[in-house]
This record gives C-alpha cells, structure tokens and sequence, in this order.
C-alpha cells in the first residue's frame, strides 16, 4: 500500500514534466549537436581567445622588459 | 595587481563561457532559440565596461586629491571600457536584428547606451585637448566623474522607468525566464569576471606604455 501510494505520488508529481514534453518543440540547432559540430565551433573559438590572450602576454613581457631598463 | 595568476583566470573564465556556454542546457524559447546563448558574450561586454568605468571614476576622484599618475589610469581604464562598449553595441546590433527585427530600435537603453557613448568621447577629446598636466587632470577628473553619473542616469536608471525591450525593464515575459535561470546563471558571471579581468589586464598593458613613453619625453 505504502508503495502504491508512493508510485502515484511520484506519477502525479512527473506529470506537469510530461505534459510540458508534449508542447510543440521550439526549434534548436539539435541535429547540428548530434553531428557534433558544435564542437569545430568551439574549437575555433578557443583558438582565437587563447591567440589573443599570448599576444597580451607577449605584449606584457615586452613591456616589463623596457619597464626594468629604466 | 601584480603577478600572472589573474591574468590567467580571466582567459580561463571566458575560455570556459564559451566552452560551457555553446554545450550547456539553455531554456528553449521562441524567436530566442539558439541566441539566447548570446547572452553569455553580448552581456557581459556591458557588465565589465561598467566596471571599467567605475575603476575609472575611482582614480578620477583621486586625481582630485593630486594622486600623481592617477589621471592618466583614469582615462586609460575608460578607454577599455570604450572598447568594450563598442563590442557591446555591435554585438547587440546583431542580436538584435535577427529577435527584435531591426539593428536599431528606439529601445531607451539603446539610445542612452549612445548618448553615454558621445559623454565619454567628449571626455577623451576634452582630456586630450589640455596641455597642462595638472590642469588637465582636474579637468578631466571632473569631467569624468559627471560621466560616470551620467551613465548611471541613462543605462541604469531610465531604461528602467520606460518600457524596453531588454529583459528587467519594461514588460517582456519571454525574456524574463532566462533572468533567474540556474543553469545560464554560473556560466553568465564566470563570463563577467573573466571579461573584467582581461579588461583591467588590457587597461593595466596601456598604463605601464603610456607612461614610458611620457617618460621618456620629459
């Protein structure tokens, strides 16, 4: 009886989830994620974040050259 | 700041926004769809430039106290913020012609996100066109701080009294989901630190070369 009980409190409490599942899909890039081209997107993304950042410590260490001349 | 380790962190945190940003679970809205992924590169240009220019307004208020080397911090911290301004409006731009309809709308933040834009372009002219240092940087210390309270006024504040198409001012439910979202939420505010610690890294690179080129000329 307790598992019964516990069964349909679970099956009332899943339900709104359920009904939210069967609304009309929004359209996402989902078959863009499947063929896992999303991850050539990141690539290239960190690419050009992590070029940037060792042009900003190149930039860095050649300032902190000039800066210990003086 | 000295050191590496915070330079480090802030491309550590946008590398991860963007890593976690494109592969995260996003609420699935209309006309958002996939964009609302923007929010984790387009927002936080707005959050850091405002940072910028409080650091800014921090060494303007402290150029007035004759703090030497203090204006020139001032000004080159608001010039990042520039920048990231820039990229904060084209990237709104894009974003929002392809959910709102239109590269330009008569949103309020939109045009007070211009006329902030024109105030501290007149504070780099207005710097720029006094020789006398001292006097130039009280000046500029005055002028920037009446900038600063002039952003607040126009970004912060009267967008909110209207209506506005950006989310958290005027009425616009389908935005208003993705405001507390728990998932977008840690990815959004590692995007913000990164990008004010990249900001204050650039800003901290111009200081140290404007003022060895200042030294070497006096």
């Amino acid at each position: 009886m307790k598992n019964i009980l516990k069964l349909l409190l679970v099956a009332l409490l899943a339900a709104p989830v359920k009904l939210a599942a069967q609304m009309p899909a929004v359209e996402m890039a989902d078959t863009f994620r499947q063929d896992g081209k999303i991850y050539v997107v990141i690539s290239i993304m960190a690419i050009i974040l992590l070029g940037i950042a060792a042009y900003l410590f190149a930039l860095d260490r050649k300032i902190g050259k000039l800066e210990k001349k003086d | 700041m000295k050191g590496i380790w915070w330079k480090a962190l802030g491309i550590i945190l946008v590398l991860y926004s963007i890593i976690a940003g494109l592969l995260g679970e996003v609420p699935r809205l209309v006309i958002l769809n996939e964009t609302i992924r923007v929010l984790y590169y387009h927002v936080p240009m707005w959050f850091s430039m405002v940072a910028m220019m409080t650091i800014s307004l921090v060494f303007s208020i402290r150029a007035l106290g004759e703090k030497r080397g203090a204006d020139l911090r001032a000004s080159e911290f608001a010039q990042t913020g520039f920048l990231l301004a820039t990229l904060g409006l084209l990237t709104g731009m894009v974003w929002a012609r392809f959910t709102w309809g239109n590269f330009w709308t008569n949103d309020p933040k939109l045009n007070g996100t211009a006329v902030t834009m024109l105030i501290y372009l007149a504070y780099f002219v207005l710097r720029n066109s006094v020789e006398d240092p001292a006097k130039k940087a009280r000046l500029a210390a005055v002028y920037n701080i009446f900038a600063f309270v002039m952003m607040i006024v126009f970004i912060g504040i009267l967008p909110r009294m209207t209506d506005s198409l950006h989310p958290g001012n005027g009425g616009n439910p389908g935005f208003n989901q993705y405001d507390l979202n728990s998932d977008m939420r840690p990815i959004f505010y590692a995007a913000v630190l990164g990008w004010i610690l990249i900001g204050t890294w650039i800003s901290s690179l111009r200081i140290r070369y404007k003022s060895l080129s200042n030294e070497e000329h006096s």
